[in-house]
């Protein structure tokens, strides 16, 4: 009898770590939705964000979704990325396609040895700022001398190294450097007067914090913002990245590419155009972040894309220029900079994407967006 | 007995939750900062939510958009797919554990050669192994299989659970008093039927606490590996997430850091299960 109950209690132990094992198993991922039933002729192609979804990647998640890649033959995965995912070393490794990585983070890779292009600058204009609360009377660079000032480090500090040193502070002895976590409640509680902030992300988390001064959100009003492309450090930002050795011997993967650029400026197109919709795409596409912040981040990302002096995804050559220029000149608090030399010809290429505007530009697509006139978004507390 | 321990219990849990809240009330709001160095952290509301404020957030939806879930409801469901991702790589670092501790046990040449491996093998930080564990699975696929990025989650977790077990149940296959194997040997019973009769039974002391060990590594090594290589659906990607509004909706992050508690709790308790169903063999119980 007592037998009997142990083997009944056994089977159960065994039960539960069945159903532990299963409960995994059955875990999809959202990031790899099925497409094209029964179209066996889509090539697959992978993607490799360099954060998880969010609206900073809402065209890519609009052309899948809405079908653009499919029209161009492909069938994209898009893959997200946690806090250690290198977006270059999965584009080096072939285990993606393309790769989505600010260029003075590619840049020294480079340099290193890996062998990758810009193949369309989708962003133009930098999206980050350095913010202060007017009280500390922060509105240009040369106002961060004696103050705490907040970098994240780890590639993201080099346009604020850039810009104060620009402005002839001595970046070792005239600021005192305060490590920033990713919240911003190191700036909200006065350990660090001027803040690293992206536009479509920390400025307007602080902008749905309550202001205990007076119960309600914090305002414009309330901050000065240095624009790093106003101060002319800004560097370039999300790129497009392929395999340059593929491009060179491999045409299929060079039409390819043409054919991805193409589908992926599409998707921006729509995200300009219906930012609320594209919101809502991502949501569904497994952002976590809140319905209003995340409709603030679609408008302050088409913000850094448009108007386009180009045609967006073309890269300027003097924006380049600046950027491999502070790459090689400016030196951050460890002393180093991101690269010792000019990066080889091939580290970007207008090629591609220059074949996507043409045929774009012949389908009646406004790749310029000279009208383009931002939404204003209201924040909600939280973002919510 | 049981009810005694069950009162223990809640009472630890209340003690801490007390605890916060007495910290909260009494310490300065700005901490208490000696020479640049903080002896004591904040108490504002945005560092040290009250637990009502918590609970409060929890109940709401997780964003304003339409059909948001409850935040409870999206944590458990978080939950729910962390735990089923380190179950399944408990049960791979059992097997490997269990099968190298056998190797080990059976050669000592083996022993000489693995376990100066083993002990080295947790000295890898996690955070460098868990982009390359991503990458080397990606490598992996054939027509019908594809290498999922919960796969590579559980390899990681499997890497961190399997390494008590192994040391454990070792311990516990060499246990045996020289009595009882010379007995089975004067019987002329093989390795394999003395290894089911003799060692593994006597394995079972020391095998227990192991296993309560690798369940904790599992479940801490599913979620820093969530959080590593950015996987979707679990409690890992909900911190990072709600980690970046830590200032403008400091409680909503709270929530997953209990559901964090709450796998735990489960992976635990699933274990004094299986220590139940072994009563019998754990006569003296050893920690490993």
């Amino acid at each position: 009898m007592r037998h009997s109950i142990r083997i009944a209690a056994s089977v159960g132990a065994v039960g539960i770590a069945t159903a532990l094992a299963l409960t995994g198993c059955s875990g999809s991922t959202p990031g790899s939705s099925p497409s094209a039933g029964g179209d066996g002729e889509l090539t697959p192609v992978t993607l490799q964000l360099q954060w998880v979804a969010q609206a900073q990647f809402a065209g890519y998640y609009a052309a899948r979704d809405l079908g653009y890649y499919q029209d161009e033959g492909l069938d994209v995965t898009i893959n997200e990325a946690g806090t250690d995912t290198v977006p270059i070393d999965e584009l080096a490794a072939g285990n993606a396609d393309y790769a989505i990585s600010w260029v003075p983070k590619v840049l020294g890779s480079i340099e290193q040895g890996t062998n990758v292009t810009d193949v369309a600058q989708i962003y133009e204009r930098s999206g980050t700022t350095q913010i202060s609360f007017k009280d500390k009377d922060i509105t240009t660079a040369a106002d961060l001398k004696g103050k705490k000032v907040g970098s994240w480090g780890y590639g993201n500090q080099w346009e604020l190294f850039a810009g104060m040193q620009k402005a002839g502070i001595d970046t070792d002895k005239d600021i005192s450097l305060v490590q920033q976590a990713f919240d911003m409640n190191g700036f909200l509680a006065g350990d660090i007067d001027a803040a690293q902030a992206m536009t479509y992300n920390e400025y307007a988390q602080v902008l749905e914090s309550i202001n205990p001064a007076t119960g309600k959100l914090y305002t414009p009003d309330d901050l000065n913002v240095i624009d790093w492309n106003d101060e002319g450090t800004a560097m370039l930002q999300d790129a497009i990245w392929a395999d340059a050795d593929k491009l060179a011997n491999d045409s299929a993967y060079a039409d390819q590419t043409v054919k991805f650029i193409k589908a992926s400026i599409k998707g921006w197109l729509y995200a300009r155009d219906h930012p609320q919709e594209t919101a809502d795409l991502v949501v569904k596409d497994g952002s976590q972040l809140g319905a209003s912040h995340q409709l603030w981040q679609t408008n302050e990302v088409n913000k850094l894309i448009w108007p386009s002096t180009s045609g967006i995804g073309m890269i300027n050559q003097d924006e380049w220029d600046q950027t491999v220029d502070i790459a090689k000149n400016t030196k951050d608090n460890t002393g180093s900079t991101i690269i010792t030399a000019d990066p080889p010809s091939t580290a970007f290429s207008n090629e591609y994407v220059t074949k996507a505007l043409d045929e774009l530009k012949s389908e009646g697509e406004d790749v310029l967006g000279t009208d383009f006139t931002p939404l204003t978004v209201t924040l909600k507390e939280g973002g919510k | 007995m049981t009810a005694r321990r069950i009162v223990l219990g809640v009472a630890g849990v209340i003690l801490l939750a007390v605890a916060w809240e007495l910290y909260k009330a009494l310490a300065p709001a700005d901490g208490l900062v000696i020479g640049g160095l903080t002896v004591l952290p904040r108490t504002s509301d945005a560092a040290m939510p009250h637990l009502w404020t918590m609970l409060g957030r929890a109940l709401e939806p997780v964003s304003g958009a339409a059909g948001s879930p409850l935040l409870v409801v999206a944590t458990l469901q978080a939950a729910a797919f962390s735990l089923g991702v380190a179950g399944v790589g408990l049960l791979v670092g059992v097997v490997v554990g269990v099968g190298l501790a056998m190797l080990m046990q059976r050669f000592r040449t083996a022993e000489s050669a693995l376990l100066p491996w083993i002990v080295l093998s947790q000295t890898v930080p996690l955070i460098a192994i868990a982009p390359l564990v991503k990458r080397w699975g990606a490598t992996l696929h054939t027509e019908s299989f594809r290498w999922e990025d919960w796969m590579s989650v559980a390899v990681i977790a499997s890497y961190l659970a399997f390494f008590p077990v192994a040391i454990g149940a070792l311990r516990g296959f060499e246990a045996p008093d020289a009595a009882h194997r010379d007995l089975f040997r004067s019987y002329g019973v093989g390795w394999w039927r003395s290894f089911v009769r003799l060692r593994l039974p006597a394995s079972v002391p020391y095998l227990v606490p192991a296993l309560r060990l690798a369940a904790a590594n599992a479940v801490v090594g599913t979620v820093v590996a969530e959080v590593s290589i950015g996987l979707n659906g679990g409690i890992g990607r909900m911190i990072i997430v709600f980690g970046q509004s830590g200032s403008a909706d400091p409680a909503k992050q709270w929530s997953p850091i209990a559901g964090a508690v709450l796998i735990g709790l489960v992976a635990a308790g699933v274990i004094v299960l299986l220590g139940t169903v072994l009563r019998r063999y754990r006569r003296a119980e050893v920690t490993a």
